[in-house]
C-alpha cells in the first residue's frame, strides 16, 4: 500500500536535542521563541533549520532573554497559535515568573528543558536542580531517558497540553541525552497530524469577542481559579494514560507515568529518573543475577506526582533507595522528599524505609559502582541515619591548596 | 518657523472615519487621570480591530476587576517587564493564523517602559516588531503609591525621594534611546493637544513596524495637583518646553510640532505639590535643564 503513512516513517541518528526539534517540527508549531543557552542550543538551531522549509505559516522569534521568550510564547498562545520554546538551567530560572503565568493563564505552552546545573560556579553538565526547583509553577513535568522518548514525549505533550489547557515541560539530561546520538524513528507528518490535529483554542484574543485575560481578581475568584488549576492538574495522569495508549496504538511505543522494572517480589527498590534510571537498570540486572531481590521504579512524570502508581509498584518493598540529582536545601533530595510524602499515608507496617542518596550533581557520572554503593548502604543500614548520603563526594580532591584560602586581613 | 511641521486633524464628534469608543463608565481611574482621554482617542482612531496588551501599571487596575472589563476591546494583561515581548508574541500568533488587520497596542506606564520593560522594548525595536507601543508617562510608579522611576523629573518629590532629598537625577531620554534603534516612528503627545494626538495615532496606525508614542500623562494623585488642572498642566508642560511635542521618523528625521511662546517652568511647577519643596536654586536648575534639553532637541530638528 504505497499511501500507507506508516511506510513513510524514517529512521535517523539523532541526539536528544535534535529529537526535540524534530518533534516540535512534526507538531507543526506556529510560533517558536528562542534564546540560546548551553546545552539547549542545538534544539533551536535544528528547529530553525527545519522550520525554514516548513510550508505552514510560522514565526521564529529570536528574543533577548528567556524571560521574553516565555512572555512571547504566552502572547502567541493566547492569540491562538501552537508555541514552542526550549531552555536550560539559568534560562529556566529566569523564566520562573512566567512559568507561573503560563499555567495560571491555562495556556498549552510546550517547553523543552535540558537539565543542567545551576550557578555558581558555572557548570553546564547534567543536574536536575533547575527543573525540580520549578515543581510548584503549575507545569506538567516529564523526564525522558532516550532520544526516541524525547521525540515521542514532545508530540504527546502537545496533545496533553491542549487537552487539559496546561503547560508541559519535557526534560532531558544535559549531554548524556541532549548530545548523545542514537537511532530514532521519525513518524510521518500524516501520522502525527492524525494523532495531533491543529490546535483548537478554548479561548483566545479575538476582536470579535472582546474579553480581558489575566486582570484584577478578588480573593474569592482567585481561589476558585487556583482550584480549577489544581483540578486540571488532577486530570493529567489519567489523560496521559489515555493519550499514551493512543500513541502506542499508532506508533507501537508505550510510556507510562511510572515505569517499574523487575519489581516482582522486590524487597528493595531504587527510585530514580532520567539517565540515572537508565544506569540503575544495569545495576538491578547485575544484583538480580546475584540473588538480590531488587527492582527499579523510574519516575517519568514528576508533576503531577504519580503517587498511586508509585505505591502500587512498591507494594511489599521494605526499603527504598532514592537517587536524587536535585536538593532542597535544609531538607533532603527533592525526589526523596516527594517519595516520603507519598509513602506517609501508608500504615507503618506497610511503609518502606526511605534512604536518600545524592548522586551525579553537576554532571558527575552516576556510575553503576556508585549506584551499587547506594544499594549496599541501604542493605546494611538498619535505619536511614543519616537521612541523606552524598555519594562519593570525594571532598579531599577538591580541597583548595592552602595558598588559595583567603585569610581575613588584620587592620 | 520653518522647522514646524504637521497639521491638525479637526476633532468633531461623529466625524467620518472616527470609530466609536468602547470604554465603559465605571472604570477605576482616579479623578483627573490624564490617561483616560488618551484611551478614548486610541479607540476612536484605531477602531474595534485592536488588541491591548497591558503590563502591570495603572491601567491594569483601571480596566476593572473580573468579571468586568471597562475597555470593551480584547485586553491581555501581562507581567510587568513583558509589554513589548508579550505584544510581539500576540502579533506573531495572529500572523500565523492569517490575521493581519488587527492593531496590537502595548499600553504601558513609565515604569514598565523606562525601567523594567526597557530590555524587552529594545529587543522589540531591534526586531522592528509590528506593534504600536503607547507609553503613558506619569513620571513615577503611581500604581504602587508614587515611587521614583527613571522618568521622574529632577527635584520631584516621591515617596522614595522625600522632600528633604528629592530626586537628584535627570529624566531618562526615551526618545533618543528609541531613535537610536532607528524605529519607523516615535512621537511625544499630550492630552492638551488632542488634534495633534489624533494625527499621531493616525500616522502610527497607517505605518508598519514598531511605533512608539510617548504620552505625557498628568497624575493629580502622584503630582499632588488639583484634578481640575489636568489639561492645564499638560498644556503648561508643552508651553514651558518641559515636554516638547515632536516626532522622529526612522530615528533620523526629528520634527517639532509645537513651538509656543515659552513660559517659565516655574508656572508649570507651582501647580504641583511634588515640587512644593523646591528652592529658588533648584527651580533655576530645572529651568536650565529645560533650556538645555530644548537646545539639544532643536539641534536635531534643524539638522533634518
Amino acid at each position: 500500500m504505497p499511501n500507507d503513512p506508516k511506510k513513510r516513517r524514517s529512521s535517523r541518528i539523532l541526539t536528544g536535542n535534535q529529537a526535540a526539534a524534530w518533534a516540535a517540527y512534526l507538531a507543526r508549531v506556529q510560533v517558536v521563541s528562542a534564546y540560546p543557552i548551553t546545552p539547549q542550543t542545538s534544539i533551536v538551531e535544528t528547529l530553525a533549520e527545519l522550520l525554514s522549509r516548513a510550508p505552514w505559516p510560522h514565526r521564529f522569534i529570536n528574543l533577548e532573554s528567556e524571560h521574553s521568550a516565555m512572555a512571547s510564547c504566552i502572547g502567541a498562545s493566547l492569540a491562538g497559535a501552537r508555541v514552542f520554546t526550549a531552555t536550560s538551567s539559568q534560562g529556566l530560572l529566569l523564566m520562573h515568573e512566567l512559568l507561573h503565568w503560563a499555567s495560571g493563564a491555562r495556556l498549552p505552552v510546550v517547553l523543552v528543558n535540558v537539565n543542567r546545573a545551576v550557578a555558581p560556579g558555572w557548570n553546564i553538565w547534567a543536574d536536575q536542580q533547575d527543573s525540580l526547583s520549578q515543581r510548584d509553577t503549575g507545569f506538567v513535568q516529564i523526564y525522558c531517558e532516550t532520544a526516541q522518548e524525547v521525540l515521542d514525549s514532545v508530540i504527546i505533550a502537545y496533545r496533553l497540553a491542549e487537552d487539559v489547557q496546561l503547560p508541559v515541560m519535557v526534560n532531558l539530561d544535559a549531554f548524556f541525552l541532549s548530545h548523545t546520538a542514537e537511532p530514532v524513528e521519525i513518524p510521518s507528518p500524516e501520522e502525527v497530524e492524525g494523532f495531533l490535529p491543529a490546535r483548537k483554542p478554548v479561548f483566545r484574543l479575538e476582536v470579535e469577542r472582546p474579553r480581558a485575560f489575566g486582570g484584577l481578581i478578588g480573593p474569592e475568584g482567585y481561589q476558585r481559579i487556583r482550584e480549577d488549576l489544581a483540578r486540571a492538574m488532577d486530570s493529567v495522569l489519567p489523560r496521559m494514560d489515555t493519550i499514551g495508549k493512543g500513541w502506542e496504538l499508532s506508533f507501537g511505543r508505550s510510556y507510562s507515568n511510572v515505569e517499574p522494572y523487575r519489581m516482582q517480589d522486590a524487597q528493595l527498590a531504587l527510585v530514580a529518573s532520567s539517565s540515572v534510571a537508565a544506569n540503575s537498570r544495569g545495576v538491578v540486572d547485575d544484583l538480580r543475577s546475584r540473588g538480590v531481590a531488587i527492582g527499579l521504579v523510574r519516575i517519568r512524570t514528576f508533576r503531577p506526582f504519580p503517587k498511586e502508581e508509585i505505591l502500587r509498584s512498591l507494594r511489599g518493598v521494605r526499603r527504598v533507595a532514592i537517587l536524587d540529582r536535585g536538593f532542597s536545601w535544609g531538607r533532603c533530595g527533592i525526589l526523596h522528599q516527594e517519595m516520603q510524602s507519598a509513602l506517609y499515608g501508608l500504615a507503618e507496617v506497610d511503609r518502606p524505609k526511605t534512604y536518600g542518596y545524592i548522586i551525579g550533581l553537576g554532571g558527575r557520572d552516576a556510575t553503576p559502582e556508585l549506584i551499587q554503593e547506594a544499594v549496599q548502604q541501604t542493605l546494611h543500614r538498619e535505619n536511614p541515619e543519616p537521612e541523606t548520603v552524598w555519594l562519593n563526594a570525594n571532598r579531599q580532591a577538591y580541597e583548595p591548596p592552602p595558598r588559595w584560602v583567603s585569610t581575613p586581613s588584620r587592620r | 518657523m520653518n522647522h514646524l511641521q504637521g497639521g491638525f486633524l479637526p476633532h468633531r464628534d461623529g466625524e467620518a472615519g472616527a470609530h466609536k469608543e468602547t470604554l465603559s463608565p465605571g472604570h477605576l481611574a482616579c479623578a483627573g487621570c490624564g490617561l483616560m482621554p488618551a484611551v478614548k482617542l486610541l479607540q476612536q482612531v484605531l477602531g474595534p480591530r485592536t488588541i491591548f496588551v497591558v503590563p502591570a501599571c495603572c491601567y491594569s487596575v483601571i480596566d476593572g476587576a473580573y468579571p468586568s472589563s471597562a475597555t470593551g476591546m480584547p485586553v491581555m494583561h501581562c507581567a510587568f517587564e513583558t509589554a513589548a515581548s508579550s505584544a510581539s508574541g500576540v502579533r506573531a500568533g495572529l500572523e500565523t493564523l492569517g490575521i493581519r488587520d488587527v492593531t496590537v497596542v502595548a499600553l504601558a506606564g513609565d515604569g514598565g517602559t523606562f525601567d523594567i520593560g526597557l530590555q524587552a522594548l529594545s529587543s522589540a525595536a531591534e526586531r522592528n516588531e509590528d506593534i504600536l507601543y503607547f507609553c503613558y508617562d506619569n513620571e513615577a510608579y503611581m500604581n504602587t503609591g508614587i515611587q521614583r522611576s527613571s522618568a521622574t523629573p529632577r527635584f520631584s518629590w516621591t515617596t522614595t525621594t522625600p522632600e528633604a532629598i528629592p530626586k537628584a537625577e535627570r529624566k531618562k531620554d526615551l526618545g533618543a534611546i528609541l531613535a537610536a534603534h532607528r524605529i519607523p516612528y516615535f512621537a511625544t503627545a499630550s492630552l492638551a493637544y488632542p488634534e495633534d494626538l489624533r494625527r499621531k495615532l493616525k500616522t502610527a496606525k497607517e505605518m508598519k513596524g514598531l511605533r512608539v508614542i510617548h504620552y505625557f500623562c498628568p497624575c493629580p494623585t502622584g503630582w499632588k495637583s488639583d484634578p481640575r488642572h489636568m489639561v492645564r498642566l499638560a498644556r503648561l508642560a508643552v508651553e514651558s518646553r518641559v515636554f516638547p511635542l515632536h516626532e522622529v521618523f526612522e530615528g533620523e528625521c526629528w520634527v517639532l510640532n509645537m513651538d509656543p511662546q515659552p513660559v517659565p517652568a516655574g508656572k508649570y511647577l507651582e501647580l504641583q505639590g511634588r515640587f512644593g519643596g523646591r528652592t529658588p536654586d533648584q527651580e533655576a536648575a530645572i529651568q536650565k535643564e529645560v533650556d538645555e534639553n530644548w537646545k539639544r532637541l532643536m539641534r536635531k530638528v534643524k539638522a533634518c
